[in-house]
């Protein structure tokens, strides 16, 4: 993919990118640390249909709606071959008790024989995550086991 | 009463009015700029209620308001993006002056100002307000338009292009033959070449000098640095102003972002003083004088700046709404017009009234461009095929 950046002088950097349709969807990153979200009018291509200000946290939780879906996808066919296995997304909700514990406090593969191959947060992959990682309210947890196990992590992710 | 109470009283009253004119600009929409003027001018020589005491303090004020406005430009843009911009928009950037002086240069010869006038209304209509343009973009929520990044580069040309006319300009005011005005120029190229390349390559030092992790030390710092450069520039007859806004340039990275931040209250503050002193130090009844000039100068400087942007944006291939935006959104003119008149009143060599068109000027300016800005996109549809203007 290709990410046109501009800067803006006075007010920061433009980064985009065009899709398919010809429509243009990106980001105002001002200098002030604002982010806005912007995409570009269907009938006007220069134009802006809407410049939405996002707060960081409301930032990086578009980001992981947008790229935790992928990751699952791509984690699942790479074990299409083995039955049973499935990839999940369990998120780390603001009421989660594991909200600012390390991973190693929810003893995930102890409890349920299931593993947490990454965590997503603000859109970022954390891969392999270790013990020691700390979770925080919005991360996306992707683990991997069967169907009822899986079933069984969400319900501990969420209630302890 | 005694002296004290009484300053404070009007001072305060100053101040109280500003603020409700200020609350009323932004009711509906507009730049406190025009309205700060007329506040001015209704308190100011044959105005409703003139205020005498605060005189000092006024002008005073309004001097640090004008350091403080020029520090903040230069803060805004980095000498990278300076250099950025003059390379890329320098003939979009040199249109800009032909066409948008011209009408100001034009109308103070047949007024038989003289060429120092001339100078002087050039520079009036020549350079847009990028504080009321960046506002108007931003509100209008088209800082992810196309053409946004050459409206912002015509500014920061313009920015440039100030730094090297303001001391042109205060060498004319006093009265300095061609050669002085000559040598002027020259210096006042090799100090600005001088502090781009330092802020390029030393910019961190000069940061460092003024940075401080308490905000109070980091105020102070940072205010007396700028009323210490800007003075020295006042002695050395390159204006206060062109010091600031040179200091502001060398200042860059997070600590250009801190002083902003710290600053831009103060910078209001003082800025309102001056517009008020310089509607005070115009006498409303010469207004409408000139007022019939003050329209010729709009109708034809929105038309020049209209199709300055239209062309510019036609350069960066945009498409035709695009550069009708981008030429309705450079349209507006405001503080440094004011500026630039401010600097140039109580010379001998420029009359009067050119303070009294300028302030006309400005008045309808500040209002007229935000406005054109918003509704330029059904104007366009009107001219279904053909451009708007003539270009």
């Amino acid at each position: 993919m290709n990410v046109d950046v501009t800067p803006l002088p006075g007010i920061g950097v433009r980064k985009e990118i065009e899709l398919r349709s010809g429509r243009r969807v990106g980001v105002i990153a001002h200098r002030d640390g604002r982010i806005e979200l912007i995409l570009s009018r269907a009938d006007d291509p220069d134009a802006c249909l809407a410049e939405i200000p996002l707060s960081t946290e409301e930032a990086g939780a578009l980001a992981n709606l947008l790229g935790a879906p992928q990751l699952v996808n791509q984690l699942n066919d790479e074990h299409r071959d083995l039955p049973g296995i499935t990839t999940r997304k369990l998120p780390i909700r603001t009421n989660s008790p594991y909200d600012g514990r390390p991973l190693g406090d929810t003893a995930l593969r102890t409890r349920t024989q299931v593993s947490v191959v990454a965590v997503m947060r603000a859109g970022q992959v954390c891969p392999s995550p270790t013990p020691d990682f700390v979770l925080v309210a919005g991360d996306i947890v992707i683990a991997v086991g069967e169907a009822d196990k899986l079933e069984q992590a969400a319900d501990v992710l969420a209630r302890g | 009463m005694d002296h004290t109470a009484l300053e404070l009283l009007e001072l305060g009253a100053v101040f109280f009015g500003l603020g409700l004119l200020g609350r009323l600009a932004h009711r509906i929409g507009l730049s406190p700029i025009p309205l700060y003027l007329v506040g001015g001018l209704a308190f100011g020589v044959g105005g409703i209620v003139p205020l005498g005491d605060i005189g000092d303090f006024t002008s005073l004020a309004g001097e640090v308001g004008v350091v403080l406005l020029l520090l903040l430009l230069g803060l805004e843009y980095s000498a990278a993006e300076l250099v950025t911009g003059l390379r890329r928009s320098w003939l979009a950037g040199i249109v800009d002056i032909v066409l948008n002086a011209a009408p100001g240069v034009a109308v103070a010869l047949i007024l038989g100002w003289g060429p120092v006038g001339a100078m002087v209304l050039g520079g009036v209509t020549y350079i847009s307000s990028s504080g009321i343009v960046a506002k108007v973009l931003s509100d209008l929520g088209r800082l992810g338009n196309r053409e946004t990044p050459v409206v912002l580069s015509v500014l920061v040309f313009e920015d440039l292009v100030m730094a090297l006319y303001l001391p042109i300009l205060t060498a004319l005011l006093l009265g300095v033959t061609l050669w002085g005005g000559i040598g002027a120029v020259g210096i006042s190229v090799a100090v600005i070449s001088v502090v781009l390349v330092v802020a390029l390559r030393y910019g961190r030092y000069v940061s460092a000098v003024v940075d401080s992790d308490d905000q109070e030390v980091f105020l102070l710092k940072v205010l007396g640095a700028a009323l210490l450069v800007a003075g020295f520039a006042q002695a050395m007859q390159v204006s206060a102003a062109v010091g600031a806004f040179l200091l502001g340039i060398a200042i860059s990275g997070s600590t250009a972002e801190n002083a902003t931040r710290l600053l831009e209250p103060l910078r209001d503050l003082f800025a309102a003083v001056f517009f008020v002193v310089f509607g005070l130090s115009t006498d409303p009844a010469t207004i409408p004088p000139v007022l019939g000039w003050a329209l010729v100068l709009v109708v034809s400087t929105t038309v020049t700046k209209f199709a300055t942007g239209w062309w510019a944006a036609r350069r960066a291939r945009i498409g035709r709404m695009g550069r009708a935006r981008a030429g309705a959104a450079l349209v507006a003119r405001g503080e440094f017009s004011i500026v630039i008149a401010g600097l140039a009143v109580g010379y001998a060599a420029v009359p009067d009234e050119l303070s009294s068109l300028a302030t006309g000027y400005v008045l309808i300016m500040a209002m007229v461009g935000p406005i054109l800005a918003r509704y330029v996109e059904p104007l366009v549809r009107l001219f279904p095929t053909r451009p708007a203007t003539p270009v």
